[in-house]
């Protein structure tokens, strides 16, 4: 084991799979020379050579679209987009193509793609620096989607989507890239679990926490404090958000039957919303109280001085969390309010 | 030339093209063309015209296959069939195409079976053939998605050593688009061993060329540090020789190469819009005078190369062609309906396969019913 950042494991990550396949590319804006802006392929040009490290234009579509063509011809492109914002112009190509291109071709046509995303907010970025659009790729069948939170995580999980025949999403939190951990560089694939596999950050009893990637660090915070209080919090890193893994999450909840789901996107048609209607479709019987979301505001991504009222802390998860145990909190009173506005509301009422 | 500080004229002009056929089929010379087709002899030109005969007879079954409710959906390719078939022959097999959805000689060309010409429009499958299989990827529905597609294998080309070529067919709608521009940028950094041939049929649904243009399209690729020539879509013969030339440059290491084929669209951008509401009867009476496939007749019979028994021969094989594309179509069946669910992913995802099954067992419920009532 050595203890290194997450940017170093994704470091070690990417040589290892390059070391292991000749058919594996990297490429991206920046890669090359510098190493990308957070120095995640740092060293790989000088290892590798420009035929394998390829520093690209600056057009993401171009990127993800050529990538495309990499994969036809047997490749194994690994692309980095530079930042979360800058998906959106390669959001066609990964959609209509990368998504599908199996499909439409009923297999013939394998599309190995890794997609790195440096993401989310936190880190004082400027706009467009710190968005969380992973809902938009679960919501996109034939991609994989993965959001890693330490870096163990972050190195064996990057060689698993580099090896896998699948397209694969791969979200990385900028907040804790350089947040240190121990990291098993000889594990074998063949023995480590699964890329779908939800882990079990904090065992607790009381209430399931369910989060994923740049959030588990401030759920397992929040554990701590709840225990100071008598609470018991049991923190599951989803790790996989496409598929996600819910013999673990059930299990969690049919135990504590309180559910709190956390994430810094924005909460409507949110990763949340999924996971509290499919939580609810196979656990109703074992809920104790409505579950509960604790997300980002439904607000385009606010200015850096302003993003900590924006990203869910350990306060506005606690407060969840007393909700769901039925404990005084920020919402006591309005929800009558806001069952009373529902109820005048609806359809012709001219209230919505 | 380091900068313009004038407005260049219009030039959209569709005259203003290389030509070695004239539309009366009188064989010219072009001292840039000519070289690359001095081989042509009357058997290969003959092979041309039976291509071309062909497609047009797969396009003319498809129209009436759309007519007649057995396919949802047709686009034409009826007038483009010189640079489609022309270009094509160009390829050696285990060079890559990469075609849009209008390319049905490019397909034919590269082998396509008549099943594939009919069954995605069907609405069977989104792809009959397995792109591996000959050489070319599912045609793309997406405006000019394919050009990236086709400079990435072109880049894969380059790593492999290999001395293949990647070729990439699209219409002048899609020269508008940024990945038909960020293509030609990835293309000429790489020098990627690619070939962009834009088929300018004149219109993107409804809107002419001039809504995308206002400067000959190949005038553009320079610009991107890419050679290119602009050509008479309508004549097979140019179509082949620009090929040739741009397949050598691309082959021999030179970088990507392009194509602006002049052409027109005679019938409607699909069997769904009406284009007697944005095109006028003058217009598509003027182009059919130009026709491709008359062209090459009269240069074959000018030659005494043409004769009856030619002519039944090539009609006999357009006959058959025809017949089998109907079969294909009428004799379709679908896939079974726990099949919408195959292939989305290559290992298996627990999500979906959760669906698989619960979807399974309730299709399984209808049978159960039906065996009762037997």
């Amino acid at each position: 084991m050595t203890e290194m950042t997450m940017v170093k494991a994704i470091n070690a990550g990417l040589r290892r799979a390059m070391a292991d396949d000749p058919k594996v590319v990297v490429m991206g804006e920046d890669v090359g020379r510098l190493g990308g802006v957070f120095r995640i392929t740092d060293g790989l040009l000088d290892e590798f050579g420009a035929a394998r490290v390829i520093d690209t234009p600056l057009a993401e579509s171009g990127i993800m679209g050529t990538a495309v063509g990499l994969a036809l011809r047997g490749y194994r492109p690994v692309v980095e987009i530079q930042f979360d914002g800058f998906v959106y112009p390669a959001f066609d190509q990964i959609v209509c193509q990368v998504a599908k291109l199996h499909y439409r071709t009923r297999g013939n046509v394998k599309m190995p793609i890794t997609i790195r995303i440096p993401w989310a907010g936190g880190v004082g970025a400027a706009e467009h620096h710190s968005e969380s659009p992973e809902a938009y790729f679960v919501h996109t069948s034939g991609l994989r989607v993965i959001a890693v939170s330490n870096p163990q995580d972050a190195y064996v999980m990057l060689r698993q989507a580099i090896a896998s025949d699948d397209p694969v999403v791969y979200f990385e939190p900028k907040r804790l890239y350089h947040q240190k951990g121990e990291v098993d560089l000889d594990v074998d694939l063949a023995d480590a679990p699964p890329m779908g596999l939800a882990r079990v950050a904090r065992e607790g009893s009381d209430v399931t926490l369910l989060t994923y990637g740049s959030q588990v660090t401030t759920a397992l915070d929040a554990a701590i404090a709840a225990e100071d209080e008598g609470v018991s919090i049991e923190v599951i890193d989803l790790r996989s958000l496409s598929p996600v893994d819910y013999r673990t999450v059930t299990a969690s909840v049919r135990k504590t039957g309180r559910v709190v789901v956390t994430h810094e996107a924005a909460k409507e048609a949110g990763v949340g919303a999924e996971l509290v209607a499919s939580v609810t479709e196979r656990c109703f019987h074992y809920l104790e109280a409505p579950p509960q979301r604790v997300t980002g505001h439904d607000i385009p991504y606010p200015p850096a001085k302003l993003e900590k009222y924006h990203i869910p802390d350990l306060d506005r998860i606690l407060d969840a969390v007393d909700r769901v145990l039925d404990k005084p909190n920020s919402l006591t009173g309005l929800e009558e309010w806001r069952t009373a506005e529902t109820g005048r509301a609806g359809v012709g009422g001219g209230v919505l | 030339m380091a900068h313009t500080l004038t407005t260049p004229d219009l030039a959209v002009g569709v005259d203003d093209v290389a030509r070695l056929l004239t539309p009366d089929g009188e064989r010219i010379a072009d001292p840039d063309l000519g070289r690359w087709v001095a081989d042509v002899d009357h058997e290969l030109l003959r092979g041309l015209y039976r291509d071309m005969v062909l497609v047009r007879r797969i396009d003319t079954e498809g129209i009436a296959l759309q007519r007649q409710g057995q396919v949802g959906l047709w686009a034409p390719c009826q007038g483009q069939e010189a640079v489609q078939v022309g270009t094509a022959r160009a390829l050696r097999a285990d060079d890559f195409a990469f075609p849009s959805y209008r390319e049905i000689g490019v397909n034919f060309v590269r082998g396509a079976k008549p099943a594939d010409f009919v069954i995605a429009w069907r609405g069977e499958e989104h792809s009959t053939f397995n792109p591996y299989d000959i050489n070319t990827a599912t045609p793309q529905i997406i405006i000019g998605a394919q050009t990236l597609h086709a400079v990435g294998y072109a880049m894969g080309i380059q790593r492999d050593g290999a001395d293949q070529v990647a070729a990439t067919y699209f219409g002048d709608g899609a020269t508008s688009q940024g990945d038909v521009n960020e293509a030609m940028i990835f293309a000429s950094s790489f020098r990627a061993p690619v070939v962009f041939v834009c088929s300018n049929n004149q219109y993107a649904i409804s809107e002419p060329v001039t809504v995308q243009a206002k400067y000959p399209i190949a005038g553009r690729a320079p610009g991107f540090g890419i050679p290119s020539v602009r050509i008479d879509g309508n004549d097979v013969l140019a179509s082949l020789a620009a090929m040739r030339w741009a397949i050598d440059h691309a082959r021999s290491g030179k970088g990507p190469a392009y194509i602006e084929a002049v052409t027109y669209r005679i019938g409607p951008h699909t069997t769904s819009d009406d284009p007697t509401r944005y095109r006028s009867k003058d217009e598509v009476e003027r182009w059919k005078q130009r026709d491709p496939i008359a062209r090459v007749e009269a240069l074959l019979r000018a030659e005494g190369a043409f004769d009856d028994e030619f002519a039944a021969s090539v009609a006999s094989d357009a006959d058959e062609l025809g017949a089998k594309v109907r079969e294909a179509t009428l004799t379709a069946t679908s896939r079974e309906p726990i099949g919408v669910l195959d292939h989305v992913y290559e290992e298996p995802h627990t999500g979906l396969q959760e669906q698989r099954r619960e979807f399974g067992a309730y299709l399984a419920g209808f049978e159960a019913s039906e065996e009762a009532s037997r």
